[in-house]
């Protein structure tokens, strides 16, 4: 049953702005960094997870997908940077598929569900900058069905 | 694992507050309620608003970027495990799984770890970084 691997949504375009740099540095413990960093320095680690802010009505893929009103809690994230981490100031074109879709069966019995949507993050040149892999996980009741 | 070639200490963070949650949910634009709203959390079976499991995974990845530099950084990942309840003290460490070469660039892989204070683990992590040579480490 994979009803949705596959599904893209429409690319967005997401800035590496300065202020949400900084929230994001101090939310997280990079307390040397927000003093200083400026345009041009590596954003924290795991700012890409701010695609949130841009990824809205028909780039939204895991709204695409029907996974918004799902109880689907979050199993793993990765972030893979083909050089430093994006840039402040940068302007990057954004594109998620859903590339995965699985099931397992728990030690408790339950029926889990899992759905990976990857997102790319490309430079003005189309270059490829950044990867985040997002794996979701639901419970089904026994035997399948819909969410816990 | 190791655990020498100058591996920072652990860090300590906590006890986290809600105020820590908001914080980070502000930042990062998940406005989830069941991280600060207690009845929207008893609504979805937990007995208290809890930490987004992203926040946890910026401690340890802080944790190692502060370490070998953010710049050099080109590989995180974090599997969540367990929920990070209010008031709770956390340590993030780490250390290094391997070392690798791949055309002429050398790269360190780490394994990483947030638990509480009394051992319970609620992320385990993985980072790769890019480091010139050994005295990148120290």
């Amino acid at each position: 049953m994979n009803d949705i691997e596959g599904l893209e949504g429409e690319e967005f375009v997401m800035t590496v702005e300065l202020g949400k740099v900084r929230e994001m540095a101090r939310a997280t413990g990079l307390s040397d960094y927000v003093d200083v960093v400026a345009a041009g320095d590596s954003s924290p680690p795991t700012f890409l997870t701010t695609q949130r802010n841009w990824q809205t009505g028909s780039a939204d893929t895991w709204r695409l997908a029907g996974l918004h009103e799902r109880l689907m809690l979050h199993a793993e994230q990765e972030y893979v940077f083909h050089g430093p981490p994006p840039p402040v100031g940068a302007r990057l074109r954004c594109r998620s598929q859903i590339t995965k879709e699985w099931h397992k069966d728990a030690n408790s019995g339950k029926r889990l569900h899992f759905v990976e949507m990857t997102t790319w993050f490309r430079g003005a040149d189309g270059s490829l900058i950044a990867e985040a892999r997002m794996t979701g996980v639901e419970v089904l009741s026994d035997g399948g069905g819909g969410p816990r | 694992m190791s655990t020498g070639d100058g591996v920072p200490a652990p860090r300590q963070i906590g006890p986290v507050t809600r105020t820590d949650f908001v914080r980070y949910q502000g930042a990062s634009g998940d406005m989830n309620p069941i991280h600060h709203d207690d009845a929207a959390a008893a609504r979805s079976g937990y007995p208290t608003a809890f930490a987004p499991g992203m926040l946890p995974a910026g401690y340890m990845a802080a944790w190692a970027a502060n370490w070998l530099g953010l710049s050099r950084m080109r590989r995180f990942k974090v599997r969540f495990v367990d929920q990070l309840w209010p008031d709770e003290v956390v340590w993030c460490s780490g250390g290094i799984e391997a070392r690798r070469t791949e055309q002429d660039d050398s790269y360190l892989d780490l394994w990483l770890r947030c638990e509480t204070t009394d051992g319970r683990e609620i992320a385990r992590g993985w980072a790769t970084f890019v480091v010139d040579s050994e005295s990148d480490l120290h």
